[in-house]
This record gives structure tokens, sequence and C-alpha cells, in this order.
């Protein structure tokens, strides 16, 4: 339940507070997740890695569907090298997920070093 | 954490059963405060490998590119995919509007404004151009300027300080001046600017143009200066041509005789814009040749020069106008097509501006206010280029390497200094200091050769870009035109480019100028560097505007040009050597024949593959291929060129064998001359082979210097035939490339040329000679026919689409229709069919 919890709470905070800050700042919202709500450390980088790659992965899957995919076909082969939007899609998530799951998980370390 | 640390610390004791209590409290303490420490370095460790993640993925510190940055769905690349049903509607509120202004956009994304008050046309134009093409618009101004390294870095730092020493910015500065002298002109640049500015001003980091994203910078907010130096960039594109360091080089090279027959005066198969056997009066400026012209300019000296980039020398365009005694309907029929490099963005962007003053429909330039190349509710104006000789050289004597002082009649002059601070990406700046002297700047020096004067010799450029001039009239004016009146006082404020304006009214006229500041020039002047340290080579005067050619409702029914020569020899003044003769010449051999003409015609005609100049050399080579030495190889090869219809069309192999034939006979007449040349150096034109063999066939270049017997037109025309077959008909026919559209490979480049962003591979015939004018990446940039008739009727279409970006299925998707010569109906719409159903979305401007 908190790791369904905070998966959430992670997506729904880095989503709004990208609103207003850069996109870096979905670590402060994992982090802070993962200082408040107890985990385990390796749930809580599971937690941050599965919330953002959803997000940004499901973001980035919304828009291109839309878009039908025109973006995503021409720049994954500027960054892929390679004419593939789903991969695109993915290579989107991963990055999320690698920096919210570091953050979550140095969150969830702060946590037991205070208590 | 506590409970944890006890299990672990049971883990530990019953592995360790010996060790005492006493110990095992001395050691609990430790290995706590070890854990305790290990979280605290865990928890270090772990926060820094997050924010090196952050950073990492946010710069180009170890990626290529900043992945976090660009992907990050909310901010990054990700924004730019425009949703395929976006609603462009909004409501916009701007204090600078003086009135009410509605945007109506129809099925193409093409906008039609309607504005109550004259200038906040000009504002909204400046909005819409910056909302769907600020990138470009930007990068051709920070290329203008030479400013290009900023952006891309050392790369471009030839370019930058070939553009600085141009004098780029000190001609757009000049006409800057002039711009803001005319009220008028002054008041709608300031709200085309304030437009472009607004938008920029609400732009987010998330809503940047992709290309800013991805090279990573900001765009800088625009000016007046910007829109004078993007006029400045096109006068660049098309007026800066000329050969004055590579015929220098040529006439030294080969023996009077040769040179003239390389490089004739004239060309037999020219059909001048205004027809031959026109009667031209005395002229008004009496020029006088310098008298050592013959002794000296014309003799041979030595300069020895380097190769450099130029702009394309088949920067040119078609345009006609034919009178209602032709067409079907009773009315004039305009059409244009401007050939120029074919990029995405397209250089194009499609709208209508109208107020209750004037009412216009057309291609306009992201970049400058005013409709450029269209029509309004009475006559239509569409351009080509001039191609005269507007830019040249002279040699500059310095009295020393101060640069501060050169001699000019007789006395040491003092130059004045334009110091140019170059900013480069990630280096520091460079300083390039430029003289100045009357000529011009000095272009290339000690410090710089532009690759091109390898002789440490100075050398000034006289350009008449430099001139102050206001263009910006020009469009202003023609905009509202209302007769043939109007658009010969419009077309008088036309400097540089020069231009051959075509006109066609509802009132029935139509007609041609071929305009601009000409300077009026002895024979042969201005074709070579010319001597700096007097004023006797100096321009004697500017052509007055009643000696410019033109033509006004002739009786032939039609009016055309093609870049071809303005005038035949009788014209009194020198216009240059060399204009591409070919398609002036099927134009107005399809014109002359042509009655009853509709909009279909000329939508045929403009599409038209038909090869003219192989209507004149393919019967010299077939007659000329000795057949009796081919092998089975070249025999089929041969077939298809005997069955060729002389059509440039997609799937003609025929087409490609007399291409690449013709080019290999070139070569194998004039390698062995041009073998030993200094470089740079001019080829022969385009025109000369054929008409030197046409007129001899004994043409003298056609022996091969460099052996003991004498080579026969047969000769020639047979190992080049051969020799195309081996090394390129039969790898493209095994590549299976032979049809004429493969082996051209037309592409639409992205500006930054990465080929995921542009259109390649284009099944479109056409090229070289041919009135579709489609080459590689060069050709018809804007297609437009206009008939004049009671209630307007034009067609159009650009290889682009109206958005810049390229996430907007609205990005290059008039591309296919203009492959296949396919037009679309352009609306002048009036503002009572607000409701008609071609208006997709709305967007209001309020104060």
């Amino acid at each position: 339940m908190k790791f369904i919890v905070s998966l959430i709470l992670m997506a729904v905070l880095s989503f709004a507070i990208c609103l207003y800050l850069p996109w870096w700042s979905i670590s402060i919202a994992c982090f802070v997740v993962a200082l408040f709500i107890r985990l385990r450390p390796g749930i809580a980088f599971l937690c941050g890695f599965l919330s953002l790659f959803i997000l940004w992965g499901g973001l980035s899957f919304y828009i291109s569907c839309n878009n039908n995919d025109i973006l995503a076909h021409r720049i994954s082969q500027i960054i892929l090298k390679k004419d593939d939007p789903l991969l695109l899609i993915i290579a989107t998530g991963l990055i999320g997920a690698l920096v919210a799951a570091f953050a979550a998980l140095s969150g969830s370390i702060l946590r037991s070093v205070k208590k | 954490m506590l409970t944890e640390g006890f299990t672990h610390d049971a883990k530990i004791t019953k592995y360790f059963p010996d060790i005492k209590q006493s110990t095992n409290q001395y050691f609990y303490f430790n290995l706590h405060l070890t854990k305790f420490n290990m979280r605290i370095f865990l928890f270090f460790l772990t926060a820094a490998i997050t924010v090196g993640l952050c950073l990492i993925l946010n710069t180009k510190l170890l990626l290529p590119a900043p992945l976090g940055k660009l992907l990050a769905p909310q901010e990054g690349l990700w924004q730019n995919a425009e949703s395929t049903d976006n609603n462009f509607s909004a409501n916009l509120k701007f204090s600078q509007l003086e009135g009410k202004v509605n945007v109506y956009f129809d099925d193409r994304l093409v906008p039609h404004i309607f504005a109550e008050q004259e200038n906040d046309v000009y504002f909204v134009q400046g909005f819409l151009h910056a909302k769907f093409r600020l990138w470009q618009m930007e990068l051709q101004t920070l290329s203008a300027a030479g400013r290009a390294s900023e952006v891309v870095g050392e790369v471009a730092l030839d370019h930058d300080r070939e553009f600085r020493r141009l004098g780029m910015v000190y001609a757009a500065e000049n006409s800057l001046r002039e711009v803001e002298a005319n009220p008028v002109i002054k008041k709608e640049c300031d709200a085309y600017t304030a437009g472009v500015n607004a938008y920029i001003e609400s732009l987010t980091e998330s809503q940047l143009p992709m290309e800013y994203k991805l090279l990573g910078y900001r765009p800088e907010k625009w000016s007046n200066l910007k829109t004078a130096l993007f006029l400045k960039y096109m006068s660049y594109d098309l007026a800066a041509h000329e050969n004055d360091f590579e015929l220098t080089n040529a006439k030294n090279y080969f023996n009077k005789e040769d040179f003239k027959k390389l490089y004739p005066l004239y060309q037999d198969s020219m059909d001048p814009i205004i027809p031959k056997g026109t009667v031209f009066q005395q002229p008004k400026i009496i020029l006088k040749t310098p008298a050592d012209a013959d002794s000296l300019y014309f003799s041979r000296n030595s300069v020895s020069v380097e190769e450099n980039s130029k702009p394309d020398k088949d920067n040119g365009s078609n345009n006609w106008a034919v009178s209602g005694t032709k067409t079907q309907s009773g009315s004039p029929i305009l059409c244009n097509d401007p050939h120029l490099g074919l990029n995405l963005p397209s250089l194009w962007y499609e709208m209508q501006i109208s107020t209750p003053q004037f009412n216009a429909y057309g291609a306009t330039f992201p970049g400058a206010p005013g409709v450029v190349i269209g029509f309004n509710d009475s006559c239509a104006f569409g351009f080509t280029n001039a191609g005269r000789d507007v830019r040249e050289y002279y040699e500059i004597t310095f009295k020393d390497d101060t640069r501060k002082e050169y001699f000019f009649n007789n006395q040491w002059n003092k130059t004045s200094f334009r110091i140019e601070r170059i900013r480069i990406a990630g280096k520091p700046d460079l300083i390039d200091t430029v003289a100045y002297t009357l000529f011009g700047p000095v272009m290339y020096d000690k410090a710089f050769s532009g690759k091109r004067s390898g002789n440490k010799k100075n050398y000034a450029v006289k350009w008449t870009a430099h001139a102050p001039s206001n263009e910006l009239v020009l469009f202003n004016l023609l905009n509202r035109a209302k007769n043939y009146d109007d658009y010969s006082a419009a077309v008088t404020n036309l400097h540089t480019p020069g231009q051959n304006v075509v006109f066609a009214s509802k009132g029935g006229d139509i007609a041609i100028r071929t305009q601009g500041e000409f300077p009026a020039k002895w024979k042969g002047q201005g074709d070579f560097i010319m001597r700096g340290t007097d004023s006797s080579y100096m321009w004697q005067g500017i052509i007055p505007q009643d000696e410019i050619p033109f033509q006004y409702n002739p009786e032939r029914g039609f009016v055309s040009s093609a870049n071809q020569r303005p005038a035949d020899t009788s014209y009194p003044y020198y216009l240059g050597r060399e204009y591409p003769a070919a398609r002036g010449v099927i134009i107005n051999r399809k014109l002359a024949a042509m009655q009853n003409i509709t909009p279909d015609d000329m939508m045929d005609m403009q599409t038209d593959n038909y090869n003219v100049f192989a209507e004149m050399a393919l019967p010299i080579l077939l007659k000329n291929i000795n057949q009796e030495i081919l092998n089975a190889s070249e025999q089929k090869y041969l077939d298809i060129l005997k069955t060729w219809d002389l059509k440039n069309d997609p799937n003609s192999k025929g087409a490609t064998v007399f291409v690449q034939t013709w080019r290999h006979f070139k070569d194998t007449v004039f390698n062995d001359e041009y073998a030993a040349a200094p470089l740079p150096i001019l080829r022969p034109f385009e025109s000369t082979l054929l008409e030197g063999i046409l007129r001899d066939s004994a043409f003298k270049f056609l022996d091969n210097i460099t052996t003991s017997q004498v080579e026969t037109l047969a000769d020639n025309v047979t190992a080049a035939f051969k020799r195309a077959v081996i090394t390129d008909l039969s790898v493209a026919d095994m590549q299976g490339k032979l049809e004429w559209a493969k082996y051209k490979d037309t592409r639409v480049n992205h500006l930054l040329r990465l080929p995921a962003l542009s259109r390649l591979h284009l099944p479109i015939g056409g090229g070289t000679n041919i009135i579709n004018a489609t080459k590689e990446n060069h050709g018809p940039s804007w297609r437009m026919i206009v008939s004049l008739t009671a209630k307007t009727k034009a067609y159009g279409v650009y290889p682009g689409g109206q958005s810049g970006n390229p996430g907007s299925k609205y990005y290059d998707n008039f591309i296919d229709q203009w492959v296949y010569g396919k037009y679309y109906s352009l609306w002048m719409m009036r503002q009572q069919e607000q409701k008609d159903k071609r208006v997709k979305w709305v967007m209001s401007f309020t104060k």
C-alpha cells in the first residue's frame, strides 16, 4: 500500500513541480516522498524508478499518440540513430526513472539516518 | 530502522557466539556507529549519484546532448510534438495594438489577417512569422550579420569573417537609416518588430522551437536592424554573384582569342527579355573607358587566388505574364517561380494581409513585413533575378602594414576602421579590424584571404548593396498598387538585388522591368579585378530609371524573364558576359505559340520538363558517337539515348544518359586545357561548348593538347560516351538509379542539414536548363499562377509547409503536392466569409 501511495505521490508531485521548475526537480519530488514515507531502500529505488518510468513514458506516449509519432520518428533518428518512436518513449521513461530511482533511494537512506 | 539494526546485531552474535557480553556491547556500539556512518556515506553517495545524473543529463559534459533536458516530456522536445488536431484558435491581448485584428486560419494553416488599423496588420504579421518561423528568422539574420559562430562555433568562423568583411552589417545599417527616415515604413517596421518581440516575450522554455533546444541557445530580441539584415541576406543570395577572381585568372592563363572563345560576350541562342531588335535611345551617361584598359586591364597580369564559397549561381527564376488577348478568360495571367535553395523550414510563408486600405495575398519572407510575391485586388507581381554583376574588386595599395593610408589619385588617403568582434561558442572572441576605403571595405588582405586571394594583396569590395536603400517601400507600394502607374512608381524603390519585376493588372495591362541599381559600365568593366589607385576604373554613374529595359503591353501579348540577358548588345551599357539562355528560349517559344490560355495550361508549363538544351545538343551527340566501336553494354545506353523524348521526366533513363554524356563531353574537351590552370578558375560558360561546335565542328578545343594526333568531334563525343557508361551509367544502372529522379535525387534540406528533419529522395523531374528547374537541392521555391479575372483565381504551392516546427504535421505537408506538380487554390478571403467552412481556426488580437 505504502508502495502504491509513494508511487502515485512521486508521479503527481513530479508532474506538478515540473510545471514550475526544470525537469531535474523530479529528483526533489521523489526524494521528498521517500523521506516522508518509509520504504526500504531497495523498494524506494524501485518505487521511484517505476513511478517516473510510468509518468515520463506515459506522458511521452500520450504526446506521441496525439502527434501521430511525427516528432518521435524524427527525433529518434537524431538521438538514437534509429527510426523507432517506441524506443524513444522507452528511453524517455528510463531517463526519468533512473534519476527518480536514485533520488528516492537517497531519500529513503536519509530517513534511516535520521532515526 | 532500529529494529533492523537489532536484527543484524542478533545475526552477528549468532555467528560470533564466543564474543563476551562486554565486548559485545562495545562491538555493538561500534557497529552502530559504523552503520550510522555507513548510512550517511550511502546517503551522500546516492545523493551524489542523483545530482550527478541530473548534471550529466542536463548538460553536454559527458553526453553529446543534454538528454534529460531534451527528453523531459514537460519541457523538452516532446513539447514540440504538436497534436495533429491542435487548436490554433486563441484570444490575445497586446497593448501595442491600435485596433482589433482577426486572423482566420484555413485548412492549410494559411493565415488571413484582417486589421482595422494599417500598422496592426504588420504587428500580427510579425507575431505570426515568429510563432511559426522564429528560429529560421533569427538564424538567417545571425548568419547575415556574421554571427553564426555564436551558435555553431568555430566551423562558421570563415563565413562570419567573410560576411563582416563584405560589409553586410555596414550595408544593413545604411539601409536601416533609410528605412527609419521614411515615416510610413518606420511605423510599418516598428509594428512588425513589436509583433515579433511580443511573441518572443510570451515564449516559455518549453515552447522554444526545437532547434533552440537541440543547439542549446535562446532567441534574442528582434529589431528593425534584423529586418534590414534579412533583406541584405537576400541581396547576398541574389546579387553577390561575380567571378572577378576566377575570370582574372582565366584571362591571365589563356590567350586573348581562346579567352574570347571560352567566355564569349554574347550567347547565340540568347532570346533576351526585351526582344532582339528593340531600339534604344542614346545613353544619357557617356562612359569613358580608361585609356589603359586594353594594355592593362584586358591584358595578362598576375593574381593568384584560391577557391572559396559563393552564392549559388543558379539562384534564378521564371516569371511571365500573358495579356488577355491570349487567355481564355480574356484577362491577364501572371506566373512566377523563384528558384532558390530548397530548405526546411521554407524561405517562404504564405499569408493574406488585409486592412481597410489594402488587401494582399502571397508569399512573405519571415523576417520582413509585407507580401513579396503575390497579388492584391487589382494586380499581381512577381520577380526573377536580374543576375547583373554589381559587386567589384579594386586592388588597394596601403602605405604600410598599419593600413591607415592608401594610395588614390596621386595622394595618400586615410582609411577608416570598423572593428568586428566575432563571438565564438566555446572559444574566446575574435577581433577583426576591417579597413574601409572610398570603394568599400577591404575584404581580402594579409589577415584574411577568404581562401580566394592567395597573393597577400589587398582587395576592396564595391557592392551596390552597400548603398543606402529601402526595399521595404517597394513591397509596401506593390501591395497597394492598383494599376501600371502605381507599379512603375513602386519598382523604382528596388535597388539591390536587381530583379525583373513582372506585373499584370485587372485593367488588362502586363509589364516587365529589369529594375535595380545597376552601374553604367563600359564594355568589360567589372569582369576582372580592377585598379584601385585612381578613379579611372570606378563606376561612372548608375543607369537612369528611364533607360532601364522594360516592356509594357507588347504586341506579342506576353512578357517573360528567366534570368537571361535583359537586352541584346544594342543596349547602350555593358550587361556582362554570361546569362543562362535555355529557359528563356523555351518559355518564349511556348508562350508565342499558345492561345486561349487557362491557369491549367500555365501549371503544365511551370512544371514542364522539356530540355531545350538537349534539343540542340542531342543531335550532335547522336551524329558523332561512333557506333562501330561500341560494345554491347554501350550500345544499350545508346539505344536509350536514341529513343529519349527530350524530357527530364522522373522516370526517364534517357535524361540521365544525356546529362552524364554531356558532362563527360565537356570534361573530355576542356580538361586538357585546364589541367595546369591557376585556381580558382572559371570553367567555360554552360553554352560555350554547344555553341562552339554548332558554329564550327572543328572547334579549337576539341583537340587534346596532350596527344600528338588531332582529335575530332566524333573522337571526343565517343570517348565521352564510353567514359559516361563505364564510370557513371553502368554503376547507376546496377544500383537501380538510372531513372532521372533517382539519379538526380532531389531533397529539401533542413537548415541544419539533419537528414531526419529533411525530405530526401523526392521523385521529381526537371533540372538545369528546364522550366521546372528542380536540381538536387535547388529549384522552384514558390510556384504561383494568378488569373486576374473579375474574381481573382490564384494557385500556388511551395516545397515546405506553414509551420517551421518539425514536430508539426504542417511542417512539410506541401512537399508531395509540389513534387507531383499540383497546386493549391489560393483563397483571397473576404472578411464577411468568416463563417466559410474553409476557416478552421480564429485568432483574435485586441488591445
